[in-house]
């Protein structure tokens, strides 16, 4: 467990120290520019704007304590740097309950623009947690939805030739300006059972919610809601078999957070 | 000031608009340099002469509340007015206390290419601890204004008046001058806020479209056409309720420095003849200005004379100006501006001695973007012709906004939409001119193509003349509205030759990402438009986006094509409407690399930006 959380830690951080390492190189560029000397260039003495600027934002969707059963905590977040077209995609998401780490699906992307609403992803996904370790190469899209849908959908594989598949879709209702209900499903996929991860073959697991935010600010919105987690087919099997439920549906209360 | 807080509208019941200081450390520089209390301060100082001393620094302010540092001139905010005399020749000699580079731009004036303030274009900008000489001959006449033309500040409060007075006595006279210049104010650092809007588009938009207004809208038009008019958002991925990117949500809105519980202040005597030259200052914000029970004649637009023409109320883009004259009979009349997306407004009075005021209006409600300003208005014309699908040319009176039922589209499915958008984007070509000017696009590319892009989240199908439109939320509101068909210039243009060439550039962006450009390219990703020194030239411009945007050609003063005859209108900045084309003329007499851009700072910063280059 503390190698599983320094591991997490240097990941977290890893994605964190990039956009601002890429922000300092950015801004000695500005102040540097030398002028080009072509005066039939568009700005022989530099750029006037910065539309190359490097963004950098970190977002947790879901940090959230899960209440029934038995209790976990639950985090599902992304950070990112980059431009308009092209950036750095950090995902990370998982359980810890009774002080085991699990479903740690940690995941770092290049990302680009092809669309007006999509963006193509392709890197690779890491699951750390208290259980045997994975390594996948993933790629996938994630971006708007017609109807203002945001999906994601990411294909995976591992050197041993496993296939899996993640798909993510969530939706904001606005009662009013502040008040937000947001529906969200992620569903998983894998084309082998691997036992020593409790996981078996075809639609894996069903974790949805509803979730009741305010929006105190922005970036500051408390919920509350219900999750269901569904564990199906062998993976369903190797839940009951540890004393585990394979269905469950918890009350959730938590924290929307981005900077 | 509890005024705005009884507003009724549901609306704005979540409105974090913030109203200010009374008494702001602001203009207390100011009101220091004036050797009283800060307490009144008729705007900021004003410098005469023909020689200037300008400091840029950092100053510290307090706006709203909280400290803040603002980029100042001389130590305030606005910066100085500056009054120059037409004929002479003006030396600037501007030094620069910032720990970054900084720049002025003199917007709307007529000079040296070398003279515009324009890092990376002119010249590399004045260096920390630098001093920079401008000099330039004072060419024109009339209200303009000046600027920083580097980075964020002019967000941060790198603004000021000029003043341009005319060698020759003005066609009309007045008893009183009075500069009110209108800013936008944010505690907030602006990178945060553009890093904000590049998260989350609608991050500052408290006016969207809730569960309540389904019901409502459902309730008024029934819930079938409520649920298309969604479906048909929806599938655009866009919001009928993005009026402005940056809302009162951070925005204090100032007049002449002060928010509204500071009540600028410009007193006359019953019956004088009252000149104010309102100047839109903001960076991000388009305002709608009246002044209740007070008919306002316009005599000017951009510093230039238009044929007198008595309003109620006009809209005013960024860094337009608008010079009109008050004959006020009354104790005290309220100067009100309220922004475009009513979400805040600023606020001064006119009275006959200090410390009077009268009522505040409400806010009016907060409009909503049709399919028209989708570009997909007057689609029954468009199914019915075959050969029409393009776009209109110049000179056709269009019916305003509000009279396009916005369930012109009800009737189709999303499906069918698509396919008829698909089928119309293929239909529209290049627009036709309305004379036989050779006509290319700016970038040399396809307007066809941008659809789909990253950068493009809509091209307009049916684009339109919208010169007699006020503008949404103001056609018919009951009030007699200034439009861009009205103004008529009081001289007739010295060089009315028609154009030999003609550039389309096509405004486009993607709200989602906050991607703006021109042609579906930012700034680097595209070359200088290359204009031949002497060229008589035509700018069409279309906006695709559902927004508008204020388009800024530096150096020359265009006159803009809106059916006037030899008296077009001379104007330094346009503003667009969503899904509206219209174009202007210039003979690019001046060489040099002039800027020409979105003038929405965080547009603009984003590579809404091109280069003319005329050599």
């Amino acid at each position: 467990m503390p190698r599983t959380g320094f591991l997490l830690l240097t990941l977290l951080l890893a994605g964190m120290a990039l956009p601002a390492q890429a922000q300092m190189a950015h801004g000695a560029m500005d102040n540097n520019a030398p002028a080009s000397g072509d005066p039939a260039s568009a700005a022989p003495f530099g750029p006037p704007v910065t539309d190359e600027h490097i963004y950098y934002h970190l977002l947790f969707d879901q940090l959230e304590g899960r209440f029934g059963a038995d209790a976990a905590f639950r985090w599902q977040g992304q950070a990112w740097a980059g431009t308009d077209e092209n950036r750095v995609r950090l995902r990370s998401e998982g359980f810890v309950s009774r002080g085991e780490v699990d479903d740690g699906q940690q995941e770092l992307f290049y990302s680009r623009a092809i669309s007006t609403f999509f963006d193509a992803q392709i890197g690779a996904r890491y699951d750390l947690d208290s259980k045997p370790g994975r390594g996948w190469g993933a790629i996938g899209i994630e971006g708007l939805a017609p109807l203002f849908f945001h999906v994601s959908a990411t294909g995976y594989i591992s050197g041993e030739g496993r296939l899996a598949a993640k798909l993510e879709g969530s939706y904001d209702l606005l009662l009013t300006q502040r008040l937000i209900l947001q529906p969200q499903a992620e569903m998983n996929f894998y084309s082998l059972s691997d036992p020593a991860r409790g996981i078996g073959s075809g639609l894996s697991e069903l974790d949805a919610g509803l979730r009741l935010r305010y929006e105190i600010t922005r970036k500051i919105a408390p919920y509350v809601g219900v999750s269901y987690t569904g564990l199906y087919g062998g993976t369903g099997d190797f839940a009951r078999a540890a004393g585990a439920p394979a269905n469950e549906v918890r009350f959730v209360i938590g924290l929307r957070t981005w900077l | 000031m509890k005024d705005t807080a009884s507003n009724p509208g549901p609306r704005l019941g979540r409105r974090r608009f913030v109203e200010g200081l009374a008494l702001t450390a602001g203009l207390a520089s100011v009101g220091a340099s004036r050797g009283h209390a800060a307490d009144y301060a008729p705007g900021p100082t004003t410098l005469t002469g023909d020689r200037f001393d300008l400091v840029v620094a950092s100053t510290a302010v307090n706006f709203t509340g909280r400290a803040r540092t603002a980029t100042t001139v001389n130590g305030s905010v606005p910066a100085p007015i500056l009054r120059f005399r037409e004929g002479d020749t003006v030396t600037l000699n501007v030094t620069n206390r910032l720990s970054e580079p900084t720049s002025i731009h003199w917007h709307g004036l007529i000079l040296p290419n070398a003279m515009d303030g324009v890092p990376g274009l002119t010249f590399r900008g004045i260096m920390p601890g630098q001093t920079f000489a401008y000099r330039f001959p004072i060419r024109q006449a009339g209200t303009y204004w000046y600027h920083s033309h580097s980075g964020m500040q002019e967000q941060t409060g790198l603004y000021g008046p000029l003043i341009l007075e005319p060698r020759r006595p003005e066609p009309y006279s007045y008893q009183r001058d009075y500069v009110v210049m209108l800013s936008d104010w944010t505690d907030d650092d602006p990178m945060t806020v553009v890093s904000n809007l590049k998260q989350q588009s609608d991050y500052y938009n408290y006016g969207q479209r809730t569960l309540g207004t389904f019901i409502k809208d459902a309730r008024r038009d029934g819930l079938g056409a409520t649920i298309d008019d969604r479906m048909m958002w929806g599938q655009m991925r866009m919001s009928p309720t993005d009026l402005m990117d940056v809302s009162g949500a951070t925005y204090t809105f100032l007049m002449n420095g002060r928010p509204p519980a500071a009540n600028w202040t410009g007193l006359f005597r019953r019956g004088e003849r009252v000149r104010l030259r309102f100047i839109n200052g903001s960076s991000m914000s388009t305002f709608d200005i009246r002044i209740p029970g007070l008919a306002m004649t316009v005599v000017q637009a951009d510093g230039s004379d238009v044929e007198p023409i008595e309003i109620e109320e006009f809209r005013i883009g960024v860094a337009e100006t608008y010079d009109v004259i008050v004959t006020p009979m009354q104790d005290a009349y309220t100067i009100f501006a309220q922004a475009m997306d009513r979400s805040g407004y600023a606020r001064g009075t006119l009275c006959v001695r200090e410390g009077l005021a009268a009522p505040i209006p409400p806010l009016d409600p907060r409009p909503q973007l049709s399919m028209v300003d989708m570009g997909m208005g007057g689609m029954d014309h468009a199914m019915s012709g075959s050969g029409h699908a393009g776009h209109d040319a110049g000179g056709a009176k269009s019916a305003p906004a509000m009279d396009m039922s916005h369930m012109d589209m009800s009737h189709m499915s999303p499906e069918e939409l698509k396919q008829h958008m698909a089928m119309m984007a293929a239909a529209a070509p290049v627009a036709p001119s309305s004379d036989t000017v050779p006509t290319s696009n700016a970038d040399g590319i396809d307007p066809a193509s941008l659809a789909g892009q990253p950068s493009v989240d809509n091209v307009a199908m049916q684009t339109r003349d919208r010169l007699g439109e006020a503008g949404i939320g103001l056609d018919g509101n009951g009030r007699r509205t200034l439009t861009y068909r009205d103004l008529r210039a009081l001289h007739p243009v010295p060089s009315s030759a028609p154009p030999t060439r003609a550039l389309e550039f096509h405004l486009t962006g993607n709200m989602q990402r906050y991607m703006w450009g021109f042609d579906g390219r930012k700034f680097s990703q595209a070359g200088p438009i290359r204009v031949a020194r002497g060229e008589r030239i035509r700018f069409v411009l279309i906006n695709d986006t559902m927004m508008e945007h204020p388009i800024h050609l530096h150096g020359y003063l265009f006159e803009l094509e809106n059916g006037q005859g030899d008296r077009l209108p001379l104007k330094h900045t346009i503003r667009v409407k969503p899904a509206e084309r219209l174009s202007f003329v210039f003979t690019a007499d001046m060489p040099g690399h002039w800027a020409f851009h979105c003038h929405l700072l965080f547009h603009m910063d984003a590579g809404m930006f091109r280069t003319i280059l005329v050599s």
